[in-house]
């Protein structure tokens, strides 16, 4: 059963990246990044469980800290006018590759 | 009593990990960033909770047991929080929801 | 894979910093499943923390999207071709991942494993090796280390006027009445990961952990305060001057360790000297050690953020003086 809960977890990462590459509007790829994070944490604890180190529990911890300064972060320093949207339409203004 | 521990922490990870896909899911095919930001959101923390508390149940000793206490209690505290600020930041800075149609006249209030 | 191609090939700056935030993780996930767990605890807290953060600090000075290339770069497109395919033909040599008969499960690995219990007498055989059988490198990445924050400083630091105290205060660009929630949860928070950063720190010796880590966790925690409640705010808390001090501290604290030892009769950082008994000896050898380095690695990436971000100021407060100037 751990091996199955790893391997759900492992196919919801994928899906976030594929939100975090695709993903239209910024906001969507910050979304895809925390709940990456999330999910890493679920997963190095799983990990930690079926490998048989508890220690990897510290990194989980660790990891979830990090994971929550970091989105504090992108959500602080983008309050400059650089990354405002068009307040009318759901579009972004950024150049698309 | 091994085996209904094992039995219920088997299904806590069942839960917890439904609840894991269906919110991946729910981020690939909704329409909209908030509506994806709310599928996200609840699943996310109640679904990382479930399989923290199916875990305990395979936790060998005390030390474990406690470590994913803590953080199961960071999860529950940083998720919402994330949430929160995730919404809030987009709505200053002018990302419309995709309403009803004629409902899209509403401007942004930046005093809340 | 894809997510170094994405970002190589990516022009918006911020979206390349998500992703190298992803890229970061998968690497200490990668460690994670090679049973590393040391390692993948470095990278997860500095890969994946720090380095997206100081990025972000830097992404909001110079801009989003990066500047369009005119000429395509063949030549060192060939170079960097030729290079790797060198590096694969030489890999293919070298034994299987993981396989017995590769030397360096010969020479030095196997006494570092039999005998680290008895010489050193702490569990986590990373830690003694780092600490004490390898100490004169870790002093070398320590003093690295301060030689980055020397070279922030040198290049990065504001002359804080007096007179502009005020203008920095109008500018404060704290989250105040607007994020009451975020503020109280920090609040909650930061004590809990100061205390974590001390349990890191101490438990090197029995678990994953370290100096290192805790000095990254313990600037996490302080960089969190700042960026939540101001720069202003937090540089009342943390005085600049001090936290100079503490980072020549912790390299001189490392050093001195090494020398007392000298003094004792033994080599440099010989800590079977230190005390009457080896074990204690090494005990207290490592302990202290660890300690250096974790102010050292904590001083200096809170000098460097505090850097970064007094500079983006500068720059708001002279974009604002010249709104002002061309608008009275």
């Amino acid at each position: 059963m751990l091996i199955a809960a790893t391997l759900a977890v492992f196919v919801v990462m994928i899906l976030a990246i594929i939100r975090g590459v695709v993903g239209p509007t910024l906001y969507d790829r910050i979304l895809a990044v925390n709940m990456f994070g999330t999910k890493t944490v679920l997963l190095i604890s799983l990990l930690g469980f079926v490998m048989g180190r508890p220690e990897f529990l510290d990194i989980a911890i660790v990891y979830a800290l990090i994971n929550f300064i970091s989105v504090i972060g992108v959500l602080r320093y983008s309050d400059t006018n650089k990354f405002s949207h068009a307040p009318t339409e759901n579009k972004s203004l950024k150049q698309e590759p | 009593m091994d085996v209904i521990l094992n039995f219920t922490g088997a299904l806590c990870l069942f839960i917890g990990c439904f609840l894991c896909i269906s919110g991946g899911v729910g981020l690939l095919r909704f329409p909209d960033f908030y509506t994806r930001m709310h599928a996200v959101g609840v699943t996310d923390t109640l679904g990382a909770g479930m399989i923290l508390i199916g875990l305990m149940f395979y936790s060998p000793d005390f030390l474990i047991f406690a470590k994913l206490v803590m953080i199961l209690l960071l999860t529950l505290l940083v998720g919402p929080t994330t949430s929160h600020v995730l919404a809030k930041a987009a709505m200053r800075n002018g990302l419309m929801p995709a309403l009803e149609k004629g409902d899209n006249s509403k401007e942004i209030n930046s005093s809340n | 894979m894809v997510v170094a191609f994405a970002i190589i090939r990516m022009k918006d700056l911020f979206a390349v910093v998500m992703l190298l935030g992803i890229y970061g993780l998968l690497s200490a996930s990668f460690f994670v499943a090679m049973d590393a767990v040391d390692v993948a605890f470095t990278e997860a807290a500095v890969g994946a923390g720090i380095s997206t953060l100081l990025m972000l600090v830097v992404i909001t000075m110079t801009g989003r999207t990066e500047k369009v290339t005119r000429h395509k770069p063949l030549l060192a497109l060939l170079v960097i071709a030729i290079t790797g395919a060198l590096l694969i033909y030489g890999t293919l040599d070298m034994p299987y991942y993981g396989s017995a008969d590769a030397p360096i499960h010969h020479h030095v690995a196997p006494r570092y494993i039999n005998d680290s219990m008895q010489e050193v007498g702490i569990p986590n055989i990373v830690t003694s090796v780092l600490a004490s059988y390898r100490a004169f490198d870790t002093f070398g990445e320590v003093v690295v280390i301060f030689t980055a924050g020397i070279g922030v400083l040198a290049l990065l630091s504001v002359a804080r006027r007096p007179e502009d105290s005020e203008d920095i205060t109008a500018l404060d660009d704290s989250m105040h009445e607007q994020n009451l929630v975020l503020r109280i949860i920090t609040k909650i928070l930061i004590p809990f990961i100061l205390l974590f950063a001390l349990y890191v720190q101490f438990h090197g010796d029995f678990g994953p952990g370290g100096g290192f880590q805790a000095g990254v966790i313990f600037a996490a925690a302080i960089i969190l305060y700042a960026m939540i409640f101001g720069l202003s705010n937090a540089r009342k808390v943390i005085n600049q001057d001090f936290i100079q001090l503490i980072t020549a501290v912790g390299v001189l604290f490392y050093g001195c360790v090494g020398l007392v030892s000298l003094f004792n009769g033994g080599n440099f950082f010989d800590y079977n000297v230190l005390s009457s008994d080896p074990i204690a000896g090494q005990h207290l050898g490592i302990l202290l050690i660890e300690w250096g380095v974790g102010c050292t690695v904590a001083s200096v990436m809170i000098i460097i953020f505090f850097n970064f971000a007094g500079r983006r100021e500068m720059q708001k407060i002279n974009n604002n003086n010249n709104n002002q100037e061309s608008s009275s």
